[in-house]
């Protein structure tokens, strides 16, 4: 072997080490992010899916007609109007007599989710005024401090000054869910309502919701906009100075704070033109402005990435230049578009910043009936509960975030299935 | 190339810038209507001086090749024909074409229906990503040209019959015209074009992206067609234009070098700078 062989072995040697040290580089880091994926995942899981069941409790009411029509009225209006809570209170003592003192009762009574048990009531009683002076047999929720408890994440080890329920509640919890009057259930409450003062009656319908409502307003905004925009600029829009300069604000605008944007909406939509606050109609709006940007980019670079020949070959044989568009290029650009469409969706759902601007983040607990009703949306609602103080919160926080990703990677696969039909098609 | 060495032994002709102003304005074949009767063709794209007065008649029913070196403004010739320079940014152009006595660049031709009357066919194969049938029955659906689903199948079919293609797909029309050969595709693309009845078919280097046997067939092609149309050939190879064409006209750096029968602008150029081209000394 001559020198020179042995420089070049030498060189090669170094280049495939350079080559295998990148390459672990690369492995090393898509770990990494697999890991912090993963870790985020199960760290939600983990502290969301108990929110997904809760423990309701069966209770034996007595639907007392001294205490529900004490006057012997029995139309909708009074019925309504009466006092629930003491017959889950008098269902309790009856159940548990041993408990006298009044912090006894206290503690007592806070077993149950009073007002959730209190509106079972009504509403059956309301529904048929023939139950009172009878007995029945309602499920509550249990409050969401047993809720937690039964569901380990109470520490009964803890002293019991520093914990949320007390050594009898304790007693009382055990002893029911022995004799199976409390029943782990799947949680319809999370799925069927709105957001409530009370965690075990708080749910994400009213918020999921919003939500849809205002992507309805942003997709019906932005995409048909979106397009358009990119289409004019890339196919038929003069390339000059006044074209050049719309496209570099264009790609400055998908980097603007989604904050501004917010502001934006308040200045215009609220102050000048009067629209109402914390509306999806609104909020749809300002997430359209938002997610516009990205769009035309998206579209933009699909329509570029489609061969100048299938245009000169449409146009060649006598099409228009809408013509040649719209029946070659912008099929050819559908995945591309889709992508981006989806993906700038994707981004308005998850958005919470514009929409605290214009006053989406209020308490709502009616779903929204109408695009101009007040709502809240998944996001915000996240936001709203990750900030409150009992631990029944973090749960419901949690399981939210799940249901938010959930709806995230259903739009993820809708959006590749619907890109391999438009190519097998194309 | 058995006629280039023949070449080789002929003097260049004298005089002749006389001669080929002559020739220019006066192929043998005088008798033939002109379908394109141009004169003073310049065309810039920006400060690009792309086409350099250039003045020639084009015959209809007969095919004419534009050969020359690459960038000498041939492609730029051919895409004035059909305004497909229309699409290019800050392209220009002056001077009078006219087809069958008309103006292309007049203002009241709309491009879109002049392409109509003038198709073309690129270098690199085209088709749609669509079905072989759909690619052939864009043009006549766009154009109106099928009253009923089965007049719109007898044109697709007497068109892929004329391009010679009929018997290789007739049982695949609906496949996706990509699956087809390089050949077949550029047949495909010269049916899709025949398919609207234009008067002349504008080719651009064709055959460039094809392998000798799929070259012969599209050549075949264009002898067959060239009965019914107007064909204007721009192509590199010498051979081609040489078994092809009636007319040719070299291109150099803008400028119409020659202009003529095939026969003799191969044997018996005016021009030395045609008689290097063509023997292959420089280009």
């Amino acid at each position: 072997m001559t020198k020179a062989d042995d420089w070049v072995l030498k060189r090669l040697r170094r280049r495939k080490r350079r080559d295998a040290v990148f390459e672990a580089l690369g492995v090393g880091a898509v770990l990494a992010a697999l890991g912090a994926l993963l870790w985020l995942l199960l760290s939600v899981l983990g502290s969301g899916v108990s929110a997904f069941s809760q423990h309701f409790m069966i209770l034996n009411v007595v639907v007392a007609p001294e205490v529900v029509s004490p006057d012997g009225a029995r139309d909708e209006a009074s019925l309504r109007k009466a006092n629930y809570r003491r017959l889950v209170q008098q269902a309790m003592e009856a159940r548990f007599p041993q408990a006298v003192s009044r912090s006894d009762r206290r503690a007592l009574y806070s077993l149950v989710s009073m007002s959730g048990a209190a509106d079972e009531i009504r509403t059956r009683v309301v529904r048929n005024p023939d139950l009172i002076g009878r007995t029945i047999a309602i499920a509550a929720p249990t409050s969401d401090d047993i809720d937690q408890l039964l569901k380990g994440r109470i520490d009964r080890a803890a002293p019991e000054a520093l914990r949320r329920v007390n050594d009898r509640q304790i007693a009382w919890a055990d002893a029911l869910v022995v004799t199976g009057e409390i029943k782990r259930k799947f949680n319809t409450i999370f799925f069927t309502r709105g957001d409530s003062r009370d965690p075990e009656l708080a749910g994400i319908a009213g918020a999921a919701a919003g939500s849809a409502l205002a992507l309805l307003v942003t997709f019906v905004l932005a995409v048909p906009i979106g397009v358009g925009a990119a289409v004019y600029l890339e196919e038929f829009a003069p390339k000059n100075r006044l074209t050049a300069l719309i496209e570099v604000n264009i790609n400055n605008l998908a980097a603007v704070p989604s904050v501004i944007f917010g502001l934006l909406g308040l200045a215009v939509f609220l102050n000048a033109f009067g629209m109402p606050r914390s509306a999806p109609l609104v909020g749809g709006m300002v997430l359209a402005l938002m997610t516009l940007p990205t769009v035309i980019i998206a579209t933009r670079a699909a329509l570029k990435a489609v061969p100048p020949s299938v245009r000169e070959g449409a146009l060649a044989l006598g099409a228009s230049p809408l013509q040649a568009t719209t029946h070659h290029v912008l099929p050819m650009a559908a995945p591309g578009v889709m992508t981006g469409s989806i993906i700038g969706m994707a981004q308005a759902l998850g958005e919470t910043a514009p929409l605290l601007m214009i006053g989406m983040v209020a308490f709502v607990t009616q779903a929204p009936s109408d695009f101009t009703s007040p709502a809240t949306v998944l996001p915000v609602q996240i936001f709203l509960w990750s900030d409150s103080p009992e631990r029944a919160w973090e749960e419901r926080a949690s399981a939210a975030i799940i249901v938010l990703l959930g709806f995230l990677i259903f739009i993820n696969l809708a959006a590749i299935l619907l890109r391999r039909r438009f190519q097998r098609n194309g | 190339m058995t006629h280039v060495e023949s070449i080789d032994v002929l003097e260049p002709a004298g005089d002749a810038a006389g001669k080929s102003a002559a020739a220019r304005e006066l192929p043998e074949q005088a008798s033939a209507p002109a379908k394109f009767d141009c004169s003073g063709v310049n065309v810039h794209y920006g400060r690009n001086h792309a086409i350099k007065n250039v003045t020639l008649k084009i015959y209809d029913r007969s095919v004419t090749a534009l050969i020359g070196p690459s960038g000498c403004g041939k492609t730029t010739f051919l895409r004035v024909l059909n305004r497909m320079n229309d699409t290019i940014e800050g392209a220009r152009v002056t001077g009078r074409i006219l087809i069958d006595g008309q103006n292309v660049y007049d203002k009241t031709v709309d491009p879109v229906q002049l392409r109509a009357r003038v198709g073309m066919v690129f270098q690199k194969p085209n088709p749609f990503p669509k079905s072989i049938y759909d690619n052939v029955a864009y043009g006549p659906r766009i154009h109106g040209l099928a009253e009923s689903a089965s007049a719109l199948d007898g044109i697709v079919e007497d068109a892929l019959r004329r391009a010679g293609l009929w018997e290789e797909v007739k049982d695949r029309l609906a496949m996706p015209a990509t699956s087809l050969s390089g050949g077949q595709q550029q047949r495909l693309v010269i049916a899709r074009a025949i398919a609207i009845h234009p008067e002349v078919i504008l080719m651009d280097e064709p055959c460039s992206a094809l392998d000798p046997i799929a070259t012969a067939r599209i050549e075949e092609l264009i002898d067959e067609i060239s009965r019914q149309y107007c064909i204007i050939i721009v192509t590199h190879s010498m051979a081609q234009a040489a078994r092809v064409s009636k007319q040719t006209a070299f291109f150099n750096m803008g400028e119409l070098v020659e202009y003529g029968e095939t026969t003799r602008v191969f044997t018996n150029p005016d021009d030395p700078r045609t008689q290097d081209y063509i023997t292959g000394r420089f280009g």
